[in-house]
């Protein structure tokens, strides 16, 4: 898988269908190469409203992302872009995974089981950026190579950009379909229950409202 | 001479692009120690690369999350602050220069076009809370980042008095454990407990504004605040959601009287990276940034 620099796995884009079948949940990686951001607005068009996509992105990466963006000389520079919430994209992340050839999907919070599915199906798999972190998100990126779709506003263009050593990235998707983060919220419900009780019980004789 | 509304202007513009790009002391405090309780592997990757995005916006005055949000403001004003309206008309052109300066991603979509108005100023937008404050000449603004995947958690509802405190405390949890996951914990999160939806949404709100971890002053609604932030970290959730043994930073809770027939919750939360800063401003135009030691302001 790809080379490492700094003990670092890198990944570079466009992906060969191995790199990504190597990958397992839990596998920490960075990427090299062209990375392309699509969030909500990007998907309807395409799979609601049927707009071609004028991106080919066969073994690339999507990035649920929507950017600062600002334009100096004539030339778009990024200044801060970090993950928005995928699981909004989960209605759409199976067939758009499907007709594009996606390999990696970039986002945070995780996605459901339609997405985990497609993932196996297709040889694709999901990763988590840490939210909030759009400052180091920035650094790496090297150039912003196009923009397509700019009426959709700068949060949801299409931004073409190349990055290097974009990361930490969590794979909480394989192309097995196995989901980490799915586990972790089925633990979080199972356990709200008894939670409530606890609080209720050492809060009640207190507190009635 | 320039105005008060373009001095106003200039000293909120730093304001916000100070709020875009550093933390508030709390907040960085609280990150810091709850790092340090956290166990290796995920949680300690992701706080690494928190702390790491920390310092790289700082140095490069960059916005340290590329969702800048909408912009809520919480005003205080005295009653012998003699620039409440220019104040007031200074909020919006701040704002509009803070996104084209790049410390604001233009957020604000009229949802009756659809389109992004592109400087974050719209219909009702930038939020402004105002609150006048008798034998007081200086005014306290308050600014609250919302960002989109922070917010979606977000919710309130009229529970029946018959529900009472587990009902209150039921949907607290239910909130939590189904949309924080997402919302990029470790969370800080905000109750409202009132007679109305709305009330009790806007004192969820408020509630966040408070410093982080500091208690209600009401005894019994500081114990349900402990034994809420308690039962909130055992759902495991995590940094990201990743797992972890803290998921939220702090739950505060505000509260208002309720009506006989109605026990109405509201819930806010913020991401780790809380963006909110305090702006003090004197009658003589003076002003600090009470939030953020060491900001320098104009």
């Amino acid at each position: 898988m790809g080379v490492l620099s700094l003990g670092r796995t890198v990944i570079r884009l466009p992906a060969s269908d191995e790199d990504i079948l190597k990958l397992e949940v839990g596998d920490v990686i960075y990427v090299d190469g062209i990375v392309v951001t699509a969030r909500d607005a990007v998907h309807r068009r395409f799979l609601v409203d049927g707009v071609p996509l004028p991106v080919d992105l066969r073994g690339l990466a999507i990035f649920h992302a929507g950017p600062v963006m600002v334009r100096q000389g004539g030339r778009w520079r990024c200044v801060s872009i970090g993950p928005t919430t995928s699981e909004r994209m989960e209605p759409y992340e199976h067939d758009f995974i499907a007709r594009t050839g996606v390999k990696l999907v970039i986002g945070k919070g995780g996605m459901g089981s339609k997405t985990a599915e497609a993932c196996r199906r297709y040889g694709a798999a999901y990763t988590i950026f840490p939210g909030g972190c759009g400052a180091l998100g920035a650094e790496a990126v090297e150039e912003v190579l196009g923009v397509e779709w700019l009426d959709l506003g700068i949060p949801e263009a299409l931004w073409i950009l190349k990055v290097r050593e974009l990361g930490p990235l969590i794979v909480t998707i394989d192309p097995r379909g196995n989901n980490l983060t799915e586990e972790v919220r089925r633990r979080a419900r199972s356990r709200v229950d008894e939670a409530i009780h606890e609080v209720v019980g050492r809060v009640g004789r207190e507190l009635k409202l | 001479m320039s105005s008060v509304r373009d001095v106003l202007a200039r000293l909120l513009l730093d304001f916000i692009s100070t709020v875009s790009v550093r933390l508030p002391d709390d907040v960085l405090e609280h990150l810091t120690r709850i790092s340090k309780v956290e166990e290796p592997g995920f949680a300690g990757l992701v706080y690494e690369a928190m702390f790491r995005n920390i310092e790289v916006a700082s140095q490069r005055r960059i916005p340290l999350c590329q969702d800048t949000g909408v912009l809520e403001f919480f005003i205080e004003v005295g009653d012998g602050f003699p620039y409440t309206a220019d104040l007031l008309e200074a909020i919006p052109e701040a704002v509009v220069r803070a996104t084209e300066a790049g410390f604001l991603r233009p957020n604000v979509v009229d949802p009756t076009t659809g389109r992004n108005t592109g400087n974050n100023v719209g219909p009702n937008l930038p939020w402004v809370d105002l609150r006048i404050v008798r034998g007081v000449d200086h005014a306290n603004v308050f600014l609250y980042l919302a960002g989109g995947g922070s917010s979606r958690p977000g919710s309130a509802r009229v529970l029946d008095p018959a529900q009472g405190l587990e009902g209150v405390v039921r949907y607290v949890l239910e909130d939590i454990a189904e949309y924080g996951p997402p919302a990029c914990p470790p969370l800080a999160v905000g109750v409202g407990i009132g007679p109305t939806a709305e009330i009790a949404a806007v004192l969820s709100k408020r509630a966040l504004l408070r410093p982080l971890g500091s208690k209600n002053p009401d005894p019994k609604i500081a114990l349900l605040e402990e034994e809420l932030v308690k039962a909130v970290n055992t759902l495991g959730i995590g940094p990201q959601g990743l797992s972890g043994k803290v998921t939220a930073l702090a739950v505060h809770v505000e509260y208002a009287g309720r009506h006989p027939a109605t026990v109405a919750v509201g819930v806010s939360t913020s991401c780790w990276a809380m963006r909110r800063g305090h702006l003090r401003i004197e009658k003589d135009l003076s002003a600090r940034v009470l939030s953020h030691g060491g900001v320098k302001l104009g």
